[in-house]
């Protein structure tokens, strides 16, 4: 008898030791805000500028509101399609999600941003629907409009940056080398890809690399493309890609280049002061977000910016309000705050830590023509002046939704090409496998002649 | 009375059945079925285009045809060298180490210590593992300015950007992780060999060399074949070290492209139907290498002693009929 009372006793409160776990997680009923990324640029934008921040977690995982409201940071990287495959996942089950895993608003790049804002898939709401009034995103460029409305003129994502592409390089450097680093007048020296090559033959004799590595000039070609990548199941390989492949080899082989690979550690050693390498193609979010931190404080000063041999944007991030979210209005008010609202996105610009070029055009010309404006960093540049007159230019026409992969496959399969592992053609075949992997709806690749 | 001394009787092998039962449910719901699942979309066109779901559609055997087309071999032996580049060394080492280790004649100081430290290897993180290596070796990194600042290379060694090399390292990284264990593993082996042998070989005046192939080494026998062959399944499966290394893409030239991350980069793209083919092509490999294990394992003739009288006597035999 007493072994059984024993037993029920255990039996009991082993039961009650697992229910005791699924009680509610939510104490007060406070709502949670679920917001996705790849990495913490647009957080750290958040946490300073969104004006209903209270307080901020000391892992930065969470932000409170000041209504009590709390948002939950998931961030996954992107790089081999990780942020967009789990986004899927939690996409596919947002409708049966409880309210607080529901995710209420996510990001995304030029390079996927059709994948999501298409109206079939309709994962994303339209902007009408948020609350956003044309009035609201009057102040917009056009550009960053038309990439994110669907095929029935509705736009679904807003963001508060213009990416116009640029040309980041060392005073020090341009001076040993062109004998000056005044941006008009190495512009000048830089301004079409033969001259470009001219410099970086003078820069090799002096004992400076003209790029770090393979995939520097990558977006510079492939935004001056013709024809979009992906049309139905063929991937047409644009000629101008086979040029950067061309400009790419011919540099790697006489030694124009420092052999790395964009993102990874000697590419990041290469911004440092004590590197040789003459400059970077970058876009305007490339300053606050990497070179500022890659060149560190003695670096301060010692950089300046060109448009380069070809106008060009690279990357940009946009605001989606997920179809399905339960907090419509702070979505709503989130993205009015910091993608229509002029003055908070002036703040982003004048404050020297950050820089980034802001997505509102009557802001940027006031910048602009400003005097006092000048960078530290860029040793006294007004490098809003220089892009305010390319960024309304910026044509995204020919983006599909398969860029991401073409891209990084295309600069993965011909680094070895690059590094004299393979010959062209082993490099088209690898790439032509390995884009098959990636999008199983391709069934050709299509070369130029 | 009959009726009573049967109520007496209890069963009680139902408790047994009933105590393996959690086992055998959680194998069904969590193996068994996705095991059938994946037998079964292998017949399937199934992917995902963006955010839509293709299929599932029956398409036969148009997944396997398909595969086969692709750089299959190519990848099949890639995870062989990766595999054989690393066994080798590690079963040499690790012999080595277990005939030094249990010598009763040679009295190596501090033997636990040094077990704990080979096998210590293992306990890290495959993934850690290789993303230390990939710092470590990378064109900017420590071994690099090391090599550079010594004198010894003019520019870094890139050696990631080399066949030999990124195969080089991830042989080396899976030596590293597994001559620990299989050192122990033969410790165990070689201590389960009757000591008097080893005493009466002394005796005889037998070298170190000759106890060492004539003796040792014919006893364990067994235990290098099972040695052998679970590091074989381990190396089909070979899947973390160099996915971390060469970032998912098997660089350069796809050389370093195992089988599993080959099935890893359609899993990436939801290519259930792909994924499905290439798994069961990996699953009939497995099975038959894992019926290998399961005829050594179960047979009642492990140091091959009995099939070597039965070779002897035959041969006997034959000598009488000539």
């Amino acid at each position: 008898m007493k072994k059984k009372l024993l037993s029920m006793l255990l039996v009991s409160s082993m039961v009650a030791g697992i229910l005791s776990g699924c009680g509610t997680s939510d104490e007060s009923g406070k709502k949670v805000l679920n917001i996705w990324c790849w990495n913490d640029e647009f957080q750290s934008r958040f946490n300073d500028y969104y004006p209903e921040v209270e307080t901020v977690a000391k892992d930065k995982s969470t932000t409170t509101l000041k209504d009590g409201t709390t948002v939950k940071w998931t961030i996954h990287p992107n790089k081999d399609n990780v942020y967009q495959n789990k986004l899927d996942e939690a996409l596919k089950v947002q409708a049966d999600a409880s309210a607080d895993d529901k995710i209420d608003m996510f990001l995304i790049e030029a390079d996927y941003a059709l994948k999501y804002v298409d109206e079939d898939a309709d994962v994303a709401m339209p902007l009408s629907d948020v609350g956003l009034s044309d009035q609201d995103l009057a102040d917009q460029y056009q550009y960053t409009k038309d990439i994110v409305t669907d095929g029935k003129g509705q736009q679904r994502a807003t963001s508060w940056q213009a990416a116009p592409g640029l040309f980041a390089y060392r005073r020090s450097i341009a001076k040993a080398v062109l004998g000056t680093d005044e941006p008009e007048k190495v512009q000048a020296a830089l301004s079409d890809w033969q001259k470009f090559s001219d410099v970086a033959a003078k820069a090799k004799d002096k004992g400076y690399k003209m790029l770090s590595g393979y995939d520097d000039s990558f977006r510079v070609f492939s935004n001056n493309v013709e024809k979009p990548w992906a049309d139905g199941t063929t991937v047409t390989v644009d000629k101008n890609i086979m040029n950067w492949i061309e400009q790419t080899k011919a540099f790697t082989d006489s030694g124009y280049n420092n052999k790395t690979t964009l993102w990874d550690d000697a590419w990041v050693k290469d911004q440092g002061v004590d590197a040789k390498v003459f400059g970077f193609f970058y876009s305007t979010w490339g300053i606050n977000f990497t070179l500022v931190e890659n060149a560190g404080e003695e670096g301060k000063g010692d950089w300046a910016v060109c448009n380069g041999p070809q106008p060009y944007y690279w990357g940009g991030t946009w605001l989606v309000a997920a179809n399905g979210t339960d907090n419509v209005d702070t979505v709503k008010d989130i993205m009015k705050k910091l993608t229509c609202t002029k003055d908070i996105m002036k703040e982003m610009t004048l404050n020297q830590e950050i820089q980034d070029y802001t997505n509102t055009v009557s802001g940027m010309k006031e910048i602009a023509e400003s005097a006092g404006f000048k960078s530290e960093f860029l040793g006294g540049q007004n490098h809003v002046a220089l892009f305010s007159d390319v960024a309304p230019k910026i044509d995204m026409s020919n983006v599909s939704p398969y860029d991401q992969g073409c891209n990084e496959k295309i600069q993965n399969a011909f680094k070895d090409y690059f590094n004299g592992n393979v010959d062209f053609d082993t490099a088209k075949k690898n790439f032509e496998a390995s884009i098959k992997e990636v999008y199983p709806d391709i069934k050709e690749v299509v070369w130029p002649e | 009375m009959n009726g009573k001394s049967s109520k007496k009787k209890v069963n009680y092998a139902k408790w047994g059945y009933i105590f393996i039962l959690p086992f055998f449910v959680t194998f069904f719901i969590f193996s068994f079925i996705p095991l059938v699942d994946t037998i079964r979309y292998s017949f399937f066109e199934y992917y995902r285009s963006g955010l839509k779901e293709i299929g599932p559609n029956f398409v036969g055997v148009h997944n396997y045809k398909e595969l086969f087309t692709t750089d299959l071999p190519k990848y099949a032996s890639n995870t062989f060298i990766l595999w054989i580049i690393g066994f080798v060394p590690q079963i040499i080492v690790s012999l080595l180490l277990a005939a030094w280790f249990t010598d009763a004649r040679l009295k190596i100081r501090g033997k636990q210590f040094f077990k704990v430290v080979i096998y210590l290897p293992n306990l890290i993180m495959a993934a850690a593992f290789s993303m230390l290596f990939f710092t470590l070796f990378s064109d900017s990194g420590p071994i690099n300015s090391f090599l550079v600042d010594h004198g010894i290379v003019d520019g870094p060694i890139r050696f990631m950007a080399t066949v030999g090399g990124t195969r080089g390292l991830i042989g080396l990284m899976n030596f590293l992780m597994w001559f620990g264990s299989t050192t122990i593993m033969l410790m165990a082996a070689v201590m389960g060999i009757n000591p008097s042998l080893f005493e009466a070989a002394e005796l005889d005046g037998c070298t170190h060399r000759q106890i060492f192939f004539k003796i040792t080494l014919p006893l364990i026998k067994p235990v290098l074949g099972y040695t052998l062959i679970t590091s074989m399944i381990g190396g089909l499966q070979m899947f973390d070290v160099p996915q971390i290394l060469t970032g998912g893409a098997g660089t350069p030239d796809r050389t370093s492209m195992t089988l599993i991350m080959y099935l890893n980069s359609h899993l990436s793209s939801k290519n259930y139907g792909m994924a499905g083919a290439l798994s069961v092509c990996l699953f009939i490999v497995s099975a038959v290498l894992c019926f290998f294990v399961y005829k050594m394992m179960n047979s009642n003739d492990l140091d091959g002693s009995k099939a070597a009288a039965k070779k002897a006597k035959r041969e006997r035999r034959g000598a009488k009929a000539s």
